[in-house]
């Protein structure tokens, strides 16, 4: 099968877009992040239709392997349609969780919170990055700033603080 | 053989009707009474009319439906076989259940005088989904069923918008969203590849790819349903998003959501990928769900946490039959999915029913609930030992099918699972055993902290009618403590509904001789792969 390499380079460079954003912390982000995502699935079932170009209805000249194939069509729809969806709900979670707590963020789980406050748990230790290397405020810190701070603001301040 | 047709062509009405009685109720958003009553109509029409197809299955085996007259494998196929006839008996036997508990719950708190009740047409179509995805006879249909059924879950997860919800759903979705997505590009890949996305034409289509390329499919599927059967090292986020959700909403999705992953595991894995190519690799993955899950259970206090650990353990079980690709070992694991569904399910109800009896589900805060509520005491006893396995409950028949299935393999891996399972059973019996210790049996000064309402000596709480009156005392009173009390109204409709669901637990283990006769025709035409080939193709087309 041969591919519209067009089509490929646009996919991984949404792919690649969307993972990334995926990985922020902001929940606006994230949910670009998704919608890259799922637009680069759609290129990606586009793709398995084959060239463009070719005959989409009945003509009794054309034989028939030279028609366009409609079905990846018709799930690309379909797949629009649900992340359409998807993301009008995510809005209203993301300006819900806004009101409720004025960040956009991904939040704590207080469950985990809670086991990280146990003894056994030791800051240096058990922390995903070493503490002197880390660019990142604490979330001591990060709680008392407002909430209108951008992520990568934070991340700034908080680099040059340590500095 | 007409009338074999005539019964096979009910097969859409699981999904059309709970859509239907969905927009009926969301007509009468306004009349609460009246959706009430038009969901459980609705469920229970439904029910019955599952209940035939699972006769005619039992009977005939696995028939087919081509929506529109198209042949296949071009148009939509509805197949309704023996697994998945099972499955949708049992998934709405329990989703009603819940509905009459949630109903009963909402009377109780006065959700009536709601201006907006979105609950009951959220849930049909929740309803809906799951029959859609057990009845798909194609991964694209398969993949709209999961998307119907995750949508609603992403209403009723977030019901009422509060802060722990809303940070809940945020992860639950994002992680839904994203498995989805996985499981969409492996579906335009094999397509792709083969020109085709009917389940029983893959089946005879995959195997003429490449290794390398069966390889690479496979396991995106895997990793697409492990995600949303919640299996390790993917089930992270369930733990998080469960425990915040309503009590009614948690229980249903424990017992249905993840089990549909679990479906969409069993067939992919019997019809798509047959063989034994990475056996090794589901019983490396079944053991470790089994082992971390119930480690997590372990340090749980709050009972609905504990709950969603061992849910996550023992979707290992079923893996771990799965994995064996022998006819007693996904027998059992059919059996092991039908007992959990409706175990797993009440025991979440009853941890709905102590926390409004208790004013916490926190077992660390609650004592004395055996002599407060000897009923709750019983509703709560009965399936915790069935999940942990104790004889003669269907929990220690289903483990004892995968354990003899085990052995009869007799490889080292399955050695191996035998013994992780054992640890995993009394690992499970010892979490059960602290909070019936904790919230049942010890003395409530013991706990910390304890709600005002367990204090009390029994003869100052009466039951009048729904709520706990306190005789001698005005519970309006500031003086005597009761205003700190969280406890919450019970109805029969709540209690009942449990009642209902704990006997139904039972009935599994009274009818097991059947029911086990049933599950091993179901893995037995599974793994045959034929009769679901030719149910959709005709006679002969699976050779």
């Amino acid at each position: 099968m041969s591919v519209n390499i067009t089509l490929l380079v646009v996919m991984g460079a949404l792919f690649a877009i969307g993972i990334y954003l995926l990985l922020e912390r902001s929940l606006t982000r994230v949910l670009l992040g998704l919608i890259l995502l799922t637009n680069g699935a759609n290129v990606l079932l586009l793709s398995t239709g084959g060239f463009a170009g070719k005959a989409p209805l009945y003509n009794e000249n054309i034989s028939a392997s030279e028609y366009s194939d409609a079905l990846p069509q018709a799930l690309i729809l379909t797949s629009i349609v649900i992340s359409f969806a998807v993301t009008a709900f995510m809005l209203g979670l993301i300006y819900r969780s806004w009101l409720l707590v004025r960040r956009d963020e991904v939040q704590d789980d207080l469950e985990d919170r809670r086991v990280a406050t146990q003894s056994s748990f030791d800051e240096e230790d058990d922390a995903d990055v070493p503490a002197e290397t880390t660019e990142f405020t604490s979330p001591e810190e990060s709680e008392e700033r407002p909430g209108s701070r951008t992520v990568q603001d934070t991340q700034h301040t908080g680099s040059e603080e340590i500095r | 053989m007409t009338m074999d047709f005539s019964l096979v062509s009910i097969a859409p009405l699981p999904v059309v009707l709970p859509f239907l009685g969905a927009a009926l109720a969301f007509l009468l958003i306004r009349k609460p009474a009246l959706q009430r009553r038009i969901s459980t109509a609705v469920l229970s029409l439904t029910l019955l009319i599952e209940v035939v197809l699972l006769f005619s299955t039992w009977e005939h085996g696995a028939q087919a439906v081509h929506l529109g007259g198209w042949a296949p494998p071009f148009g939509i196929t509805l197949v309704v076989d023996r697994l998945s006839s099972l499955m949708l008996v049992v998934s709405t036997a329990v989703s009603l259940a819940v509905l009459i508990y949630a109903t009963g719950q909402g009377q109780v708190d006065g959700d009536e005088d709601a201006p907006v009740s979105i609950f009951h047409p959220t849930y049909l179509i929740l309803v809906a989904g799951v029959s859609n995805a057990f009845l798909a006879g194609d991964l694209f249909n398969l993949y709209v069923g999961f998307e119907i059924l995750l949508t609603a879950s992403y209403v009723l997860m977030t019901l009422g918008g509060s802060g722990p919800r809303i940070r809940a759903g945020v992860t639950y979705v994002v992680v839904s969203v994203i498995s989805s997505l996985l499981f969409l590009l492996t579906i335009g890949m094999i397509y792709a590849a083969t020109g085709s996305i009917n389940m029983a034409d893959l089946a005879i289509k995959l195997e003429n790819l490449d290794s390398g390329m069966q390889l690479t499919l496979h396991l995106m599927l895997l990793v697409a349903f492990g995600v949303k059967a919640a299996v390790f090292p993917l089930s992270f986020w369930l733990p998080d998003s469960y425990p915040t959700a309503p009590a009614p909403v948690t229980a249903v999705f424990a017992g249905l959501l993840t089990k549909v992953g679990v479906y969409a595991m069993f067939r992919t894995e019997t019809l798509l990928f047959p063989g034994d190519r990475i056996n090794d690799l589901l019983m490396l993955v079944a053991l470790l769900t089994m082992i971390v899950g119930i480690l997590g259970a372990l340090a749980q206090s709050d009972i609905r946490r504990l709950l969603s650990f061992t849910l996550v353990s023992h979707i290992g079980f079923m893996v771990f039959g799965l994995a064996m690709s022998s006819v007693a070992g996904l027998g059992a694991a059919v059996f092991y999915v039908v007992h959990h569904i409706i175990v797993q399910t009440s025991l979440f109800l009853v941890s709905g029913l102590i926390e409004r009896r208790g004013g916490t589900a926190n077992v660390d805060k609650l004592g004395g609930l055996a002599r407060l509520s000897p009923l709750l005491a019983v509703l709560y006893f009965v399936p915790a030992m069935n999940l942990a396995g104790i004889p003669p409950f269907s929990g220690f028949l289903g483990k004892l099918g995968l354990l003899q299935a085990g052995v009869d393999l007799g490889t080292g891996t399955a050695y191996v699972l035998v013994i992780g399972s054992v640890v995993t059973s009394l690992l499970t019996l010892l979490a059960m055993a602290r909070v019936w210790n904790r919230a049942f049996w010890r003395r409530p000064v013991d706990a910390i902290d304890p709600d005002p309402v367990l204090l009390l000596p029994v003869s100052a709480v009466k039951w009048q009618g729904t709520a706990p009156v306190i005789t001698g005392t005005d519970a309006d009173d500031d003086d005597d403590g009761m205003s700190d009390s969280n406890s919450a109204g019970l109805s029969w409709a709540m209690v009942g509904s449990t009642i209902a669901l704990v006997a139904l637990g039972l009935a599994v283990t009274l009818l097991a001789g059947p029911l086990v006769e049933f599950s091993n025709l179901a893995a037995q035409d599974m793994l045959d792969r034929t009769p679901y080939i030719e149910a959709v193709f005709g006679e002969g087309a699976g050779q």
